[in-house]
């Protein structure tokens, strides 16, 4: 064998192994979809089913008989919500920083990013209890505020370095222009920032739409997200596979398409600008 | 811009920030040296370290620390080594690759909640889930993951949804990685292993570091996998400590002993944390 029937042979030999992984990895996800257009019967057959005619019943039982729509609002209305606010407050505060690079700016970061390891469980009495005495448990704002602040300090850290490579000659010509710092913002940075901002906000929605340690133990029924919703499912005694999957399916559907698509900001955001 | 305008623009996050650190921060801390039982509202008053001391007695403690340090340490390894290989073997151009990466990292992307049910319902059901049919076939005991190796199978469950962020991390750095170094190593016959000591691994020596931090810092927290699968049990071979200061407060109710456990869990995590902000920081050019 030469060198180069080695060297392919070696490629070759890799490039499958790479597929049987990549098969292994995805197979949970594509036995759940699978499951989800399995009458509740074929879901739990003796052996697995991996032909079996497709019903959509599951779909339309959880439209009419489960909230889901109310859950998947819910969901909604929280993520988008608490990005919204997070970059909101962000998006000035990067902006003076990226431009206007102080003494201790870096430390600022990094005590921001800093809040972001302070574990949840760690607070978990004084939010309870707080949201208890505003009569605010079981509620979306809380869960808001929550998303808020929970991403404020990664979407800080994306956007600065995303607008520290935004040319400052740019900045000074609109300024000897007379333009407002909120003309400049809305007018100037955000356009030129616009790839950064729209990621960032991807990978705060998916964080928040996941998160399930406050949907969980921050509501019961009228503010209950996705998460705390397949979460009831636990019980043991309803084995409800296919209407699971069915549920289970619709709720991840979304977070996995906009995780393919901010997958290269995804790594800069969730290893705080680390690894680029 | 103006001193007084640049103050104006920063202090919204900052003060927010520091409210939703020093709020909470402070209200644990106190509540943590205080008798607090919402069971019991009439018995109060400064109590010093006693709730620390019944947390650290309760004989659940020296379980649950140790189901951390284990979920922690092996999700860790499991991570990190699958990720280094599935990372090198897709870091090379074939036909489909694309797709191959998709699905690699989909389930990092899948709600917590959802793979905890996936996994628990139709993978490791002893009577009707795949592995038991799969063990069936091969005539073998159906295993009953969940009954006889929790704290396993949870590892098992957090590392096929972590995995994928390892490989999502090593496979963007390995893209920077220098080729015609390793081609010129290749032709002078250096053999992979050689090439992965030499060239690959200290160029992914960064990156390794930030994953094993990032991931510390989720997985001393662990809950969703737990409460939806095992509930901590059986006994408590499955509760970590996050999950025995949810049971203190959510049904002991005992918000001052729930509070010195959280001031525990902010410690442990704070310890990694030291680290990951010096490993960022040195990337971060002001």
């Amino acid at each position: 064998m030469t060198d180069k029937q080695r060297v392919k042979l070696y490629n070759s030999i890799a490039v499958s192994f790479a597929w049987v992984a990549a098969l292994l990895f995805f197979f949970p996800i594509f036995w759940m979809v699978l499951t989800g257009f399995k009458t509740e019967a074929q879901a739990i057959a003796i052996p697995p089913l991996l032909f079996f005619e497709p019903t959509l019943e599951n779909y339309t039982e959880i439209q009419s008989r489960t909230n889901y729509g109310q859950f998947a609002l819910n969901s909604i209305i929280t993520s988008f919500g608490g990005t919204f606010i997070a970059l909101l407050i962000a998006i000035p505060s990067a902006y003076s920083m990226a431009f206007n690079t102080g003494r201790w700016t870096k430390d600022i970061l990094m005590w921001m990013l800093s809040t972001k390891m302070l574990p949840a469980v760690g607070v978990l009495m004084p939010i309870y209890l707080l949201s208890q005495k505003m009569g605010m448990l079981d509620s979306k704002i809380v869960l808001v505020v929550i998303y808020a602040m929970m991403n404020l300090p990664i979407v800080m850290l994306i956007l600065f370095n995303y607008f520290r490579e935004i040319p400052k000659e740019i900045l000074e010509a609109s300024r000897m222009d007379g333009t407002s710092t909120f003309n400049e913002i809305k007018d100037i940075v955000m356009p030129l920032a616009w790839g950064g901002i729209a990621s960032t906000a991807l990978l705060s929605i998916i964080l928040s739409w996941n998160e399930a340690f406050w949907s969980i133990v921050l509501t019961t029924t009228e503010a209950s997200t996705l998460t705390a919703f397949v979460a009831s499912f636990q019980a043991p005694e309803g084995l409800f596979w296919a209407k699971v999957s069915a549920v289970s399916t619709l709720a991840c559907a979304p977070i996995v398409v906009f995780g393919w698509l901010a997958q290269k900001q995804l790594v800069q955001g969730l290893t705080f600008g680390a690894v680029k | 811009m103006s001193k007084t305008l640049v103050r104006m623009l920063q202090a919204p996050s900052i003060i927010l920030l520091f409210l939703w650190m020093i709020v909470p921060l402070s209200m644990t801390v106190y509540f943590s040296t205080i008798r607090y039982n919402l069971l019991y509202p009439e018995r109060d008053g400064f109590i010093g370290l006693d709730n620390y001391r019944f947390f650290w007695t309760d004989p659940s403690f020296v379980p649950a620390l140790i189901n951390t340090l284990v979920l922690v340490g092996s999700v860790l390894a499991i991570t990190v080594v699958l990720g280094l290989a599935v990372s090198i073997l897709i870091d090379r151009p074939f036909r489909g690759r694309g797709i191959a990466r998709v699905m690699l990292i989909s389930p990092f992307f899948i709600m917590p909640t959802v793979s905890a049910l996936v996994w628990k319902n139709m993978l490791m059901d002893p009577n009707n889930g795949l592995f038991a049919a799969f063990a069936n076939a091969l005539g073998m005991q159906p295993i009953e993951w969940l009954q006889d190796m929790p704290l396993f199978s949870i590892i098992i469950m957090v590392s096929w949804q972590w995995t994928p962020f390892a490989i999502l991390i090593f496979m963007t750095s390995l893209q920077s990685q220098d080729q015609e170094q390793k081609e010129a190593a290749t032709l002078d016959g250096a053999g992979f292993w050689s090439q992965f000591y030499n060239l690959t691994l200290p160029h992914l020596a960064r990156p390794i570091s930030i994953v094993i931090l990032i991931q510390m810092i989720f997985h001393l927290a662990v809950f969703a996998e737990i409460f939806v699968t095992t509930s901590g049990g059986p006994g408590v071979q499955s509760t970590n400590l996050t999950y025995l200061i949810y049971i203190q407060s959510q049904q002991a109710f005992d918000v001052g002993v729930a509070s010195a456990g959280g001031v525990f869990a902010i410690i442990l995590a704070n310890i990694v944390a030291i680290f990951l902000i010096r490993a960022v920081g040195k990337t971060l050019t002001v």
